[in-house]
């Protein structure tokens, strides 16, 4: 779950990121984040994921309380969200299974877990065929759906997906979507941030729209308006 | 840190050494390096010790007792000598005893031709004495000086030559330690950086996955280490051949073979020299590779 209470983000160049944002992601949701570039969205994801810290106001990110967030309880928080970006960030010399193990070997798991997970979350994200592969290998839709695949390996509350299908055509940002809402269904909860306004009217999901840094229209069962 | 992790740690250190192995070739070489130059060093000084020690047992102070003065007023004066401060030990030395320890000195093929005409009476009875503190022993001969009776006999320049050129060395081995201490880590702190920065995306992804700081730092402090330890090991070797070599050089030197029964044979010293190589090697190793990675665990 995440609850936003008057979050305001002001950055050290005097940028004034958001202004009072009030929140609410339930868990097991799936939530648009939309709004053209500027307008905070971005700001959002990092607060999230305590890349920055909020100038002001109060935030809940899967029961830690960021405002009295210790340096050190960081990772801890970070092992209960997943991102994937629009870059994919994959390791390029590391094959498709050795990146999704990657994420599970750095927070020292051993490899009895690692080698009975990695090949149930390739299978998910219908890669299993291809653990072998190099990321220069795949298509980027594939190279996404490892991205997802590593995002998931722990089991994360929440799932946050920044411009995912930003760098793909629109055949394959559709199976790339289908695939996020597949993992909602299966109780995991979803932040799209996107400014793809066909995927979003397609989906009837919940929809946040951003813009200078204030939330403009929250929309249950919405589509992109602005 | 569990024995899993551990073992992914030093697999991971290694690969960082291998991926850069010029840089990493450097950095061992400079700590090789740095450490024969301060271990040459420390090993001259410890051998001016064992000299100066040395010469602090021969550096006596000399106090002919006056002709004029019978036996038992000679005997007597001990009681004034031994009241000066700094005084460790007067030890009376009849004209007879002296001319035979003189006579000992002597090459025994000239022994009797020299001491041709030479009797005891031409000596005078005297007083050997040492000083407990070398670098106060002019203070101490001029104080005797003043005892009625007595003519002291002492050469200061000796001991004042070989005290300060002993805190030269001294002082120049200490600063040039520091010195090459912070070069070597320098270096290696540098080889490590090159490690960071390949693997920049990699320290991006096990941050943003919740990868403790720890975890990440661990690869590249025990790079540092294993880079110092390569270093110190290889260093303790290379001074052991340079030190036999160079010790060699002397004795065979017309000269400079009375040295040898004083010189510290290397063996001796071999485990201390060691465990000081190695543990150096280690500390610069931890401190470079540590100075390194600190910046990344921001954010």
């Amino acid at each position: 779950m995440v609850v936003f209470n008057n979050v305001s983000k002001t950055y050290a160049n005097g940028t004034k990121a958001l202004k009072g944002i009030d929140l609410r992601v339930e868990d097991g949701e799936f939530v648009f984040f939309v709004g053209p570039s500027g307008s905070g969205k971005s700001t959002v994801v990092k607060l999230i994921t305590a890349e920055v810290d909020p100038t002001e106001g109060e935030m809940l990110v899967n029961g830690f309380d960021l405002s009295k967030l210790r340096r050190r309880q960081i990772p801890a928080l970070r092992r209960t969200i997943g991102v994937v970006y629009q870059d994919f960030r994959l390791i390029e010399n590391m094959t498709v299974y050795e990146n999704v193990a990657f994420a599970m070997r750095v927070i020292g798991e051993g490899s009895r877990n690692i080698s009975k997970r990695v090949p149930i979350m390739l299978d998910l994200v219908g890669l299993a065929h291809k653990s072998r592969r190099y990321p220069r290998e795949l298509s980027g839709g594939e190279q996404q759906r490892v991205s997802i695949a590593r995002a998931l390996v722990n089991n994360p509350q929440v799932i946050i997906a920044d411009e995912p299908t930003g760098n793909l055509d629109p055949a394959r940002s559709g199976e790339i979507m289908d695939l996020l809402r597949k993992i909602n269904d299966l109780g995991t909860t979803v932040i799209a941030v996107t400014h793809e306004k066909d995927i979003v009217n397609s989906f009837g999901k919940r929809v946040v729209a951003f813009d200078g840094g204030r939330i403009v229209s929250d929309a249950r069962d919405g589509y992109y308006q602005v | 840190m569990n024995g899993r992790n551990f073992i992914y740690f030093i697999k991971e250190g290694i690969k960082g050494i291998f991926v850069h192995g010029f840089m990493s070739f450097a950095a061992v070489s400079v700590i090789v390096a740095c450490l024969i130059i301060t271990g040459t060093f420390s090993l001259v000084v410890m051998n001016v010790n064992v000299l100066i020690d040395r010469v602090e047992d021969e550096n006596e102070i000399l106090a002919f007792v006056d002709d004029s003065l019978d036996d038992t007023e000679a005997l007597a004066l001990v009681t004034e000598i031994a009241a000066v401060p700094n005084v460790a030990s007067a030890t009376f030395v009849t004209r007879d005893e002296a001319l035979d320890e003189w006579a000992a000195t002597l090459p025994e093929d000239y022994r009797d031709m020299m001491l041709t005409g030479i009797t005891s009476a031409d000596l005078r009875h005297r007083y050997v004495i040492k000083t407990e503190d070398l670098s106060r022993a002019e203070e101490t001969a001029a104080e005797i000086a003043e005892i009625d009776g007595v003519e002291v006999q002492f050469d200061p320049r000796l001991s004042d030559a070989t005290l300060s050129m002993q805190n030269v060395i001294r002082i120049v081995s200490y600063i040039l330690a520091v010195i090459l201490f912070i070069v070597s880590m320098f270096m290696i702190a540098n080889t490590v950086k090159l490690a960071t920065f390949d693997r920049r995306e990699e320290i991006g992804i096990m941050k943003i996955v919740g990868a403790t700081n720890s975890f990440i730092r661990w690869p590249f402090v025990i790079q540092g280490a294993l880079l110092g330890l390569v270093g110190g090991a290889i260093a303790f070797f290379v001074q052991w051949g340079i030190y036999n070599y160079a010790c060699n050089l002397m004795l065979n030197y017309v000269g400079l073979e009375m040295l040898g029964d004083e010189l510290i044979s290397f063996g001796s010293i071999a485990i201390r020299m060691l465990l000081i190589f190695i543990g150096v090697g280690f500390t610069v190793g931890v401190l470079g590779g540590s100075l390194t990675i600190r910046k990344f665990m921001r954010v």
